[in-house]
């Protein structure tokens, strides 16, 4: 398995990366170093191994489904790059 | 007294409540050591402020007879944790300038027992680094050198500046996270303990999240003893992390005995690496020896699927990184990229995480989204998880043969310099090779210091625990640190 330019490319859009053309070749060639040690997985016999799903063979809680917490606009707000008359401002997401 | 910032946390706790000492005086002990210290570059956000009130606090209530375990005692919290109204940002140009409104479930913890906060301590960028080289704020710099050569050396990572601080006698103890090794391997590297407990032990809420699987805080500190009074105060069940254990939480420190007759101590095969330099392969076998001395039986054993255990964490934790670092988008908290006219929503997402990451977390969000991506879920990331079971599945059978605890040495190398390394994303990861397997099976791990390699530089050996047994664990710990003697201490140069 080997990343050209184009998936590295592809790869960066999907995680929402800016990356400039001139850096595409060596951010393939870093991707292909890492998955080349990756790889190696593929010697592993995992016929009928089931995927770890949690580490610690425990049921996750439940709790009763009612509101905890809440009314705390200004705190929640309080780190916002740009937030106005109680919310979070954003560029124009609909034309 | 003289030289209060030296001492470890028993001894000053001692100290306290004998009223020898105040927490006024060890904590200005600390605050002029860390004033002092700039080159260390290891306390990044200073409160001096906030640790001289807490300090007063803690006096007094020492003074009314209520002193819990950590009371006045003055230690360092790595930037990973949310601590409310101090700056936090997880190493990471991306949280410049956030000020949390709520504080992380251990540092609370840690500041209800009393505990006195100094600052915040420089990490890898998102804990993602083994040298403390990915950092906004700079290099950490380790307090050792290799005699009298002044080449800067990593005190490791990501935990780097939590270890540089504690083996430079800046504050008593430190809060560290691990990952992958994030605890052991700097602790390793500068001479200092550090545990990191079983997966579900300390609460990770309010910790900024790496890979949530695997990511576990723990205590850095000065002893054995030390790592099991802080252990204790920071290990709670926390109905805000849905993976925190409903388990009570035993008192660590009075399970430390020093007796581990009749223990079995298992000796993986499989952690005798090619190329190996020698000064480990001798501190392992010391370590045998030890151990042996101290009445516990040492025995061969072998954990098969060892050498996929990097790997499949480097597929894991990038999966699960991508996942969680998504929050990073310029909305709601942290860095927002300046726009150009006519940006939209996905310019400003794009540049202000491009503008935000460093290269190597940029890497493995990058990475963990190709893995996760369409088409290669199953070929990648499933077949890691599947891996994951089976590494997991090694240990289970070992500690079925009766395997009270495992030795194996820490790290691969003593510290190297800083830049040495850097170049190459897999020679970095090799690091943690012998750390991340005890991450991917959730299971306590320990490093204790245990020798000084030619150059002068210390060594670390891990033992590794069963799941939820970390007083056992901490026990033989205390027998081979017992019987390691390890005294040394870095000349002072900064």
């Amino acid at each position: 398995m080997s990343i050209d330019e184009s998936t590295a490319a592809r790869v960066a859009k999907l995680a929402r990366i800016k990356v400039a053309p001139e850096q595409l070749p060596a951010l393939a060639a870093e991707f292909n170093t890492i998955l080349g040690f990756i790889e190696q997985l593929g010697e592993v016999d995992v016929e009928g191994v089931e995927p770890m799903t949690s580490v610690t063979p425990q049921r996750l809680k439940r709790r009763a489904d009612v509101v905890t917490d809440g009314s705390q606009q200004p705190a929640v707000l309080a780190n916002a790059p740009d937030a106005r008359e109680g919310f979070f401002a954003v560029p124009k997401v609909v034309e | 007294m003289t030289d209060l910032n030296k001492l470890g946390l028993a001894e000053a706790r001692d100290a306290l409540r004998a009223g020898d000492v105040t927490s006024v005086e060890l904590t200005e002990a600390c605050l002029t050591a860390i004033d002092g210290a700039g080159a260390l570059n290891a306390f990044v956000h200073h409160t001096p402020e906030i640790a001289t009130a807490q300090a007063k606090a803690a006096d007094a209530r020492i003074k009314a007879g209520d002193a819990p375990a950590m009371c006045g005692l003055p230690i360092g919290i790595k930037d990973l944790f949310c601590t409310k109204g101090v700056p936090s940002q997880a190493g990471s140009r991306i949280l410049e300038g956030f000020l949390p409104e709520y504080e992380s479930t251990v540092s609370g913890n840690l500041l209800e027992a009393g505990a006195v906060m100094l600052g915040k301590l420089n990490m890898d960028e998102f804990a993602m680094g083994s040298s403390n080289e990915t950092s906004v704020y700079g290099n950490a710099v380790n307090p050792w050198r290799r005699g009298n050569d002044e080449t800067p050396l990593t005190p490791g990572g990501s935990s780097g500046g939590s270890a540089s601080a504690v083996a430079a006698d800046l504050c008593l103890a430190a809060t560290g996270t691990d990952t992958g090794g994030s605890i052991r391997q700097p602790a390793a590297l500068t001479g200092i303990t550090g545990i990191k407990p079983t997966y579900g032990r300390c609460s990770r809420w309010g910790i900024v999240a790496f890979a949530s699987s695997l990511d576990q805080a723990g205590p850095m500190t000065k002893s054995v003893r030390d790592a099991a009074i802080m252990l204790e105060a920071m290990c709670s069940h926390d109905p805000k992390d849905s993976t925190s254990a409903d388990l009570p939480v035993p008192n660590f420190e009075a399970m430390l005995t020093g007796d581990i007759s009749g223990k079995k101590i298992g000796i993986p095969a499989e952690y005798r690496m090619e190329g190996m330099p020698d000064e480990i392969e001798t501190l392992w076998s010391q370590g045998r020896e030890m151990l042996a001395d101290a009445g516990a039986k040492i025995v061969d054993i072998s954990l098969p699927q060892t050498k996929y255990a990097l790997p499949a964490y480097n597929e894991i934790a990038p999966a699960e990184a991508s996942s969680n670092l998504a929050r990073y988008d310029g909305v709601r908290y942290g860095h927002r990229a300046r726009l150009d006219q006519g940006d939209g929503i996905t310019e400003m997402y794009e540049k202000t995480r491009a503008e935000g990451f460093g290269d190597e977390v940029k890497r493995r969000v990058m990475i963990g989204t190709y893995v996760l991506s369409a088409g290669f879920y199953d070929a990648y990331y499933n077949r890691a998880r599947k891996v994951r079971t089976l590494i997991k599945k090694d240990f289970e059978d070992v500690f079925a043969q009766g395997i009270d605890a495992i030795l194996t040495p820490a790290t691969p190398s003593a510290a190297f310099g800083l830049g040495e390394a850097s170049d190459d994303p897999v020679q970095m990861y090799l690091n943690d090779v012998f750390t991340v397997t005890v991450n991917m099976a959730g299971l306590p791990g320990i490093a204790v210091p245990a020798g000084l390699d030619a150059q002068g530089l210390p060594l670390g050996l891990q033992l590794i625990g069963r799941p939820w047994e970390e007083g056992d664990l901490l026990n033989t710990a205390y027998a081979l640190e017992a019987r390691a003697g390890f005294v040394a201490k870095p000349a002072k140069w900064w």
